[in-house]
């Protein structure tokens, strides 16, 4: 029997033995992943994760380590115990867990990421579903209970040179700045003499692009985070409406709230903006999956981050902002659904 | 001439997969020793058998034919004998009255449908008639009768003709030959539908990965001042007719409408072949190219198989299956093809290709919950939202379904080729569809 005649033969026992595939169209799958797309993220964080270490020392990698450790534990666990398909594997806990430890103080004591992985994971994401299902970024709302909880552990921030042991953040600086200097328009001068009495001034502005000021361990360095936000551009993991129409509206907001013209760039590079704008607020299950709905997100958030940071309370105003953005997610996605192709209204 | 390519928003690029067939020119296949030739191959009313068990046929002898307007006749693709009238599975999914016809092996051909003649003399009626005698159906898989096409109501002015040789599905490339191969009688085929409709104005779309066909359908239409030919982007789904028009005229067939709506046709090149053989020769539609490629199929090959042959005699002639094969057979291609239970099926006009996936290849994908990572919308030619559509379909709501657009949906496959997260999305959005359109018959 020649080769064709034994091929044939094999389909028909195939065949009658109902191993022959038949499913619904498309037949062919990419090679995009949950996975890889997580992966994605985890590497694009990985400059600003060497750059905290560098900063911040040691305990930097310490408090990253047990972050990443509890809320891949965490994940782990509750699966288990909801009887749910364990899916650490989906590296999707890791970037909450690196994200949360961006969100603290050098300072902070060891068991901080692990009371934050453990109410990001169990009650933000997995009490309401799990990944995409979650309806807040699980690191903000971490961050932000953690805030609430243990205000002084959460902003005493250590500088990165070892002489300074406690310092103020630029933001701080600014806000607090003006506070005791009275005036709502201070200048960098103002703002600098005002809090040099305190003992601290406002950094130099190369200092805050690398990254080389106090503040939480993975939000300083805007460069380094700018570095993976491009790869993650170039991938198509991010959609870049997000961070550009967040960044900004912040930028047009603090001009028409009057800050001075010399702040502006500590406002864009200092705070967890350009975190929050590139990796936090471009998180999908809690921001919009229209174009249109994306861009409204960015310029919400951004107004919100404006008004926060000169009319509020807090010198910071990124986390709060992008929470409340999440929470307006359905309503934003509800009301800018695509117009469909030759769709006549 | 405009030579800058053109293309649609949204779509996504697929992996061509077309480097096994592509160089490889159309060769004859073997001669069957059965035919398998379906009643209902098309969109439309079923034919009525003209021969019964025992009549000696012809090659090209029509054997089926149905009063309705909406149908398209069928021919003998063989001389023989009629051995049997009966209901048998064909590619489609469906079963319909098949004849079956043992070969004498002679090919005596059957009178020509028409005395050749020149374009000049023929009117619109009579080419549309030539056309409807040759059973020629859009022959890209629809299947849609020709000659139906060709005849819009009179309230529609088409003032364009758009010959489809996209061909975005992957691994196919049945048009693509025939585009190098024969590109004066796809130019012809043109002017035949152009006469047809009384339009002054034809297109030859073409994806620009075929600069070969590109450049042999530029040098076959030169002396054709109304007939330009248009390098598309290489995007899926480009050949979509809808996009196509968008691509080509920047023009937006609306919503639930057709072509015609905007004064535009758009026929597959095989079509369009098909129709000169038949306005030049006298041919009926009894053969076709069929690409059989894959991974599954140890010798890839271009063929002109007659109607009816069985899946099983043309696999074994491209050497048969592969060690690892097959995990799937695909009428078409794996975007929007067909999966097939047996390789016992015919041959049918809307055969463009018979793709073999390995077993590996077939393996169904794990599936995730969704990310809401918006990729789906990115691609989705017709700007839906598939993960919201596949959402409402897997729980029953088919009235959020349709209040979504679902019907809109072209079925394309983009969404579910790139969700990260393997979502059956166009796999539940077609449940939903169906669910609609019953839905509004029982209304009715």
């Amino acid at each position: 029997m020649d080769s064709k005649g034994i091929n044939i033969s094999k389909t028909e026992e195939l065949v009658l033995e109902n191993k022959l595939l038949v499913s619904s169209s498309p037949h062919m799958r990419s090679n995009e992943s949950v996975q890889r797309i997580m992966l994605d993220v985890i590497i694009a964080l990985v400059p600003a994760m060497i750059g905290s270490v560098y900063f911040f020392g040691i305990n930097a990698l310490k408090l990253i380590l047990i972050s990443v450790a509890s809320s891949v534990l965490f994940e782990a666990l509750i699966q288990k115990a909801f009887k749910r398909e364990v899916t650490i594997n989906d590296l999707s806990a890791v970037i909450t867990g690196i994200l949360i430890a961006f969100n603290l103080p050098a300072s902070a004591p060891w068991w901080l990421p692990i009371v934050g992985s453990a109410f990001a994971i169990i009650i933000v994401k997995q009490f309401f579903g799990g990944l995409g299902s979650n309806f807040m970024n699980p690191a903000l709302a971490a961050r932000a209970m953690l805030l609430t909880s243990w205000p002084s552990h959460m902003s005493t921030f250590t500088g990165t040179r070892p002489d300074v042991v406690a310092s103020a953040t630029p933001l701080a600086i600014m806000k607090y700045g003006m506070a005791t200097d009275g005036a709502a328009s201070a200048t960098v001068e103002a703002a600098t003499s005002a809090s040099q009495g305190a003992g601290v001034e406002l950094p130099m502005l190369m200092d805050m692009f690398v990254g080389n000021i106090p503040g939480a361990i993975g939000e300083t360095s805007a460069l380094l985070l700018l570095v993976g936000a491009v790869y993650l551009i170039i991938r198509q993991v991010i959609d870049w409406r997000v961070p550009v129409f967040y960044i900004g509206t912040t930028f047009i907001m603090l001009v028409l709230l009057g800050v001075e013209t010399e702040f502006l760039p500590y406002h864009i590079l200092g705070g967890g903006l350009i975190l929050g704008a590139f990796y936090m607020a471009t998180d999908y299950a809690s921001s919009p999956v229209t174009p249109m709905g994306r861009i409204i997100f960015g310029i919400g958030a951004g107004i919100l981050t404006a008004i926060i940071r000169v009319k509020g309370g807090y010198p910071e105003g990124v986390s709060y902002s992008i929470l409340l953005m999440n929470v307006a997610t359905p309503i934003i996605n509800k009301y800018t659904s695509p117009k469909v192709f030759g769709e006549v209204k | 001439m405009n030579l800058k390519s053109l293309t649609f928003k949204g779509g996504v690029n697929v992996p061509g997969h077309k480097e096994m067939t592509e160089n490889l020119p159309i060769k004859r296949a073997v001669e069957p020793a059965v035919v398998t030739i379906p009643l209902h191959q098309h969109t439309g009313a079923p034919c009525e058998a003209l021969v019964k068990v025992g009549d000696r046929v012809k090659v090209g002898q029509k054997i089926g034919q149905s009063d309705a307007f909406v149908s398209a006749s069928v021919h003998s693709s063989v001389s023989g004998i009629v051995k049997s009238i009966t209901p048998m599975a064909i590619p489609t999914g469906l079963i319909v009255d098949c004849i079956v016809i043992e070969s004498d092996g002679k090919g005596e051909l059957d009178e020509p449908i028409t005395e050749p003649k020149d374009l000049e003399e023929l009117t619109s009626d009579e080419i549309i008639q030539i056309i409807r005698e040759a059973g020629i159906t859009g022959m890209g898989g629809a299947g849609f009768p020709t000659h139906v096409k060709l005849s819009p109501p009179s309230g529609k002015k088409i003032d364009t003709i758009i010959i489809n040789g996209a061909e975005c599905e992957p691994y196919i490339t049945a048009d693509h030959r025939n585009m190098v191969e024969e590109p004066e009688k796809i130019v012809f085929g043109l002017k035949v539908i152009m006469k047809a409709v009384k339009v002054e104005k034809g297109i030859i779309a073409i994806e620009e990965n075929k600069l070969d066909a590109i450049s042999a359908l530029i040098e076959a239409s030169k002396d054709e001042p109304n007939i330009t030919v248009i390098p598309l982007k290489v995007k899926y789904p480009q050949g979509d007719e809808k996009r196509l028009i968008d691509a080509t005229l920047n023009r937006q067939v609306p919503s639930g409408g057709l072509p015609m709506d905007v004064g535009a046709i758009v026929c597959n090149i095989s079509t369009t072949k098909a129709i000169a053989e038949a306005v030049q020769m006298g041919k009926p539609l009894y053969e076709r190219v069929v690409t059989v490629t894959g991974n599954g199929i140890k010798e890839p090959k271009n063929l002109i198989v007659k109607i009816g042959t069985s899946f099983k005699d043309v696999i074994a002639q491209c050497g048969g299956f592969t060690e690892d094969a097959p995990g799937k057979i695909i009428m078409g291609g794996p975007m929007m093809g067909i999966s097939q239970f047996s390789i016992d099926v015919p041959v049918i006009k809307g055969t463009g290709s018979i793709l073999v996936l390995t077993e590996e290849e077939a393996k169904p994908v794990k599936v995730s919950p969704c990310i809401k990572c918006g990729k789906c919308l990115e691609v989705c030619p017709v700007k839906l939202q598939p993960l919201y559509l596949s959402t409402f379909s897997l729980k029953g709501r088919f009235d959020k379904a349709e209040e979504f657009h679902a019907l809109d949906c072209v079925e394309c496959g983009a969404c579910s080729y790139i969700c990260p997260a393997k979502r059956p999305l166009v796999e539940s959005i077609r449940i939903a569809k169906k669910e609609i359109i019953t839905k509004r018959k029982k209304a009715n």
